[in-house]
């Protein structure tokens, strides 16, 4: 009644061990074929990426002339300048400053975006992401324009207000103010697209769940949107913190590290050291100084990567 | 049944907003502030226009720079016929296209392996990938530079100050979000997808080209305008690596030489510098949704 | 077309045992349905039979040839997914045609094939359409064409119908039966809903924690459960479980389904369970079908008693009545005009021709 057979053996064994070969074969070449896909990207990453850092740690080593040997020589000539301090503080407070109101800006400019019905959204969207799509060498040139110290068009529009010519570029303070401005400029839209993209998968139920519950938009925005975005938030933070503060191109362009170095950060202080001033190694221990703050930032993202990765 | 009505419970008097009044207020905030940052964003780049429209003349007599009295198309007409302006915008067009390319043969089938085929020290791979992503250029710059010194004077290849040193070193930016940015597009292709042509007898390649790549198309879009924006866009390796006016790419053209001394001809600089814009800006006006897409990659899928 | 042999075959991930050594014999053209719980085992097996998923340990062959380490491309199988993973970029007649091109078929003869497969499922005015332009139902007729097209020795389903919505599945199980009628490939079909298994199979092949619990016909595992599991999977309503115990009484045997209904069994199911122990706790198993209201004249083996009924379900053709009887729910069928009541009593007849007895500790049906 019930039929479990049990079939005598009559199986080939004979075709099977030549099958059990090819198919250890076939693995064997799945993994192959794999790794060869990859092996391009290995050998860029491993030449190009991990290769140099470690020899920038191998240059910074090194003396002027790259002869000789001197340990943390070129370390030790920085911390006694005061100009390298002045451009630890400065790049600090430019990326800080920078990601803080890049990221405030970015969400809520989202957050109007959200509102407005959708099918002028695209319109909108499009004309707030333009900054980004501009080279930043190129938009830094028009704002260096605006900024002219003898034609500036923002001078000339406020001097009809009776305020004074500002020296956007000439004195310190202004000049570190330019700078966040421009990048600030240039980097909000990121945030904008991503914060915009993130709020559109937060379920509107929650919102109107909220509503019933009674919460005002202020009560609305701290208690769903915030957590829901949270991940996000994290995430395009410690990027932009990461790419900020080893900008080059805005600085180079409107001060070049001016006036008297006062706008100077890392990696332009390196260009200067390393490049126009024929010290490599003392460019390189400059630059090496972003690492230890980069490693840092790494570590934030990689945990919360793996945390999202668990939540979800 | 007559109803009766409890005259002794207190009245309050309930205010209630109107629900479209509220709608319509906020709606006009936002299109309010809408306005004030899209004016905030679109400033520079039409300053760029305004004054690229100049003659010199025009600029140094300060008149109001927000209009152009005289418009004229000189700038243009300089730009456009000078050699040298052009020697820049074609190394640039070549350098892009060249390290497009490259990234997307490098990217697709590293993505592909890292994706579908699960092999040992893939996980370890994909993270490491977008770890390297957070070593910025400006780390890179110097020991790059002096190993490609040296591997010139070694080979007697010369390395530095050619256009072509270019197609090495982008790719290093280039490579990694391309990467990241397929990897989400095909994980997002399910799994019963693969099966299925396993059972339809295709190779590992034959599903990459006639299955994973057509359906990824939106995410191959991405990854190539991403890839050829940024390779444009690039201006402190080229500074680094080039030094003859024949070899520059446009952005460190346009700073170097029409910044003569100290007089800088803001008329043509502007034009240069508007010129330089364009292709990006064109190709995020035909296709700004897989612009927006490509970076958003992270957000959604990641 | 070929036969299908499982022997010994286990499935293990790390520590889990997800197929524990089965076997089973599938002739060539039978239609066999592997139904079962989630997590019993039977898509692991049924990839296993693909060639997507390594075999721990084991043989399976198709058509006598052992098949353990031979690509899935080469068993010559065929299979059509629960999400028909249709190939969205391409039209429904590139998707049924997929398999045959990258084997560089003529193109004649692919196109002959793709009218042919096109014509049984009735999709020939698709052809052209991509997957999205489609509804459920004809994206799995596609997915069943893109098999059939490629004649091979045996169709593998994975719960194809399960996306589907109800009318809609009842159709489609009509479909699939003609298109065996008409193809005769050896299938193997994989449910968990016990209706399709039941409708479909030649064989049925209930599967539990990756093992086989009883293998048979339709009928014969509806009318001869071998174990409670399948005795209760089986059927719709589930057959009734009481407790109870065997008792002789004034020469004939009881059994007792409470301390006080008492009911003489019939001889062909007294001659049968003679040899159980009395007064052992015993699994009384009775189908719903088998629980009615009390007739006028009452046949032999039929036993009538009094019962308040907690719940009636009008079905329109029947009512399902729920009632009690010490503790455990009860489930019966009687006509829509009986005058069953929520809360109300009724005279119930119970069928002990039917009756199945279980031992409580081994879920074997005696």
């Amino acid at each position: 009644m019930v039929d479990v057979a049990t079939q005598p053996n009559s199986i080939p064994h004979i075709g099977a061990a030549r099958k059990r070969i090819s198919l250890r074969a076939a693995l064997k070449r799945k993994s192959a074929v794999a790794f060869l896909m990859t092996l391009p990207l290995i050998v860029l990453i491993l030449l190009l990426v991990i290769y140099p850092a470690f020899y920038s740690l191998h240059l910074a080593t090194l003396n002027k002339s790259m002869q000789r040997f001197i340990g943390l020589g070129n370390f030790q000539f920085l911390f006694k300048r005061e100009t390298f301090w002045l451009v630890v503080e400065q790049s600090c407070i430019f990326a800080i400053t920078a990601v803080v109101f890049k990221a405030l800006i970015g969400f809520i400019v989202a957050h109007f975006v959200h509102n407005i019905p959708a099918k002028g959204q695209r319109k909108w969207r499009g004309m707030l992401l333009v900054p980004w799509v501009i080279p930043p060498a190129m938009s830094t040139l028009a704002w260096l324009w605006l900024f002219d110290p003898s034609y500036s068009a923002f001078n000339y529009t406020l001097s009809t207000f009776g305020i004074g010519p500002i020296p956007w570029t000439g004195d310190a303070y202004w000049a570190r103010f330019s700078v966040i401005l421009v990048n600030v400029w240039f980097g909000a839209p990121f945030f904008m697209i991503m914060y915009l993209a993130s709020l559109k998968s937060v379920p509107d139920q929650l919102y109107e769940a909220a509503a019933i519950d009674g919460a005002n938009w202020w009560q609305r925005i701290w208690y769903v949107t915030l957590p829901m975005m949270r991940n996000i938030i994290a995430i395009t933070t410690l990027f932009s913190l990461i790419v900020t503060f080893a900008n080059f191109d805005i600085v180079r362009i409107l001060t070049a590290g001016g006036p008297l170095d006062h706008t100077h950060i890392f990696a332009t202080w390196a260009f200067r050291i390393g490049i126009e001033g024929g010290d490599i190694p003392l460019g390189a221990s400059v630059s090496l100084f972003m690492f230890p703050i980069l490693a840092v930032a790494a570590i934030f993202i990689l945990r919360d990567i793996n945390k999202r990765g668990n939540e979800a | 049944m007559a109803s009766t009505v409890d005259k002794s419970a207190p009245t309050r008097t309930v205010k209630y907003g109107s629900m479209s009044r509220d709608r319509t207020w906020a709606l006009r905030w936002s299109y309010f502030f809408l306005t004030l940052f899209a004016i905030f964003s679109l400033v520079p780049p039409l300053y760029m226009v305004i004054t690229s429209l100049k003659s010199s003349a025009e600029i140094s007599s300060a008149t109001n720079p927000w209009w152009v009295f005289h418009p004229t198309l000189a700038n243009y007409a300089e730009l456009l016929t000078s050699n040298q302006f052009l020697r820049f915008f074609w190394n640039s067009a070549l350098v892009s296209i060249f390290v497009v390319t490259i990234t997307m043969l490098i990217s697709v089938p590293a993505a592909f392996a890292l994706a579908r085929m699960r092999f040992w020290g893939s996980a370890t791979l994909a993270t490491g990938v977008f770890l390297t992503y957070l070593i910025p250029d400006t780390l890179l710059f110097l020991p790059l530079f002096k190993m490609f010194a040296a591997f010139g004077d070694l080979t007697g290849i010369q390395l530095i100050n050619r256009w072509y040193v270019l197609l090495i070193v982008y790719p290093t930016l280039t490579v990694p979000f391309c990467t990241w940015i397929m990897i989400g597009y095909f994980a997002s292709i399910p799994k019963e997808l693969d099966e299925a042509a396993i059972i339809d007898g295709a190779s590992w390649f034959q599903t990459l080209t006639r299955i994973f790549i057509p359906v990824a198309l939106p995410g191959l879009i991405a990854a190539t305008i991403f890839a050829f924006t940024v390779s444009w866009a690039q201006f402190l390796y080229p500074l680094v690596f080039t030094t003859s006016t024949d070899q520059l790419v446009l952005p460190v053209g346009i700073i170097t030489t029409l910044i003569k001394g100290d007089v800088f001809n803001w008329g043509q600089i502007m034009t240069g510098a508007l010129l330089g814009a364009a292709p990006p800006l064109i190709i995020y006006a035909f296709l700004m949704d897989y612009y927006i897409a490509g970076l958003t990659a992270g957000a959604t899928k990641g | 077309m070929a036969d299908v042999t499982l022997r010994k075959v286990v499935k293990r991930y790390d520590d889990v045992e997800a197929v524990r050594g089965i076997d089973l014999d599938i002739a060539d053209h039978e239609f066999v349905v592997l139904v079962g719980p989630s997590g019993c085992g039977k898509s692991t097996t049924l990839r296993m039979i693909a060639g997507l998923e390594d075999i721990t340990d084991g043989d399976i062959m198709i058509g006598g040839d052992v098949v353990n380490d031979v690509p899935p491309k080469d068993r010559d199988i065929a299979m059509v997914f629960q999400n028909y993973a249709l190939y969205p970029h391409m039209t429904v007649a590139e998707n049924m045609s997929f398999g045959l091109r990258l084997k560089r078929y003529p193109k004649a003869e692919i196109k002959t094939r793709i009218d042919e497969a096109a014509r049984m499922l009735d999709i020939v005015e698709l052809v052209d359409r991509k997957p999205k332009q489609l509804s459920g139902g004809q994206r799995q007729r596609v997915a069943m064409g893109r098999a059939i097209v490629r004649n091979p020795k045996v169709f593998l389903f994975d719960e194809p119908l399960s996306n589907l919505d109800a009318k809609l599945r009842v159709q489609m199980r009509i479909e699939i039966k003609k298109v065996h009628h008409k193809v005769r490939t050896t299938t193997v079909y994989v449910t968990h809903d016990q209706v399709e298994a039941m409708t479909l199979a030649d064989r049925v092949v209930v599967m539990n924690h990756g093992r086989i619990e009883q293998i048979g016909t339709p009928n014969e595992l509806y009318h001869n459960p071998a174990t409670r599991f399948v005795a209760g999977f089986i059927g719709s309503p589930a057959m009734n479980f009481l407790p109870c115990r065997l008792e002789d009484i004034a020469g004939r045997l009881h059994v007792w389904l409470t301390d006080r209904i008492a009911f003489p069994l019939p001889p062909s199911r007294a001659t049968r369970y003679q040899n159980v122990g009395r007064n052992e706790k015993l699994l009384l198993g009775l189908r719903p079908e088998h629980i009615t209201e009390a007739k006028a004249h009452p046949e032999p083996g039929i036993e009538a008693f009094d019962a308040v009924l907690d719940v009636t379900e009008p079905m329109g053709m029947e009512t399902l009545i729920y009632f009690s009887l010490e503790g455990t729910q009860i489930c019966g069928r009687v006509s829509p005009n009986a005058g069953a009541l929520d809360g109300g009593a009724l005279r119930l007849a119970v069928d002990l021709n039917n009756v199945h007895l279980l031992n409580e500790v081994t879920g074997a049906v005696i």
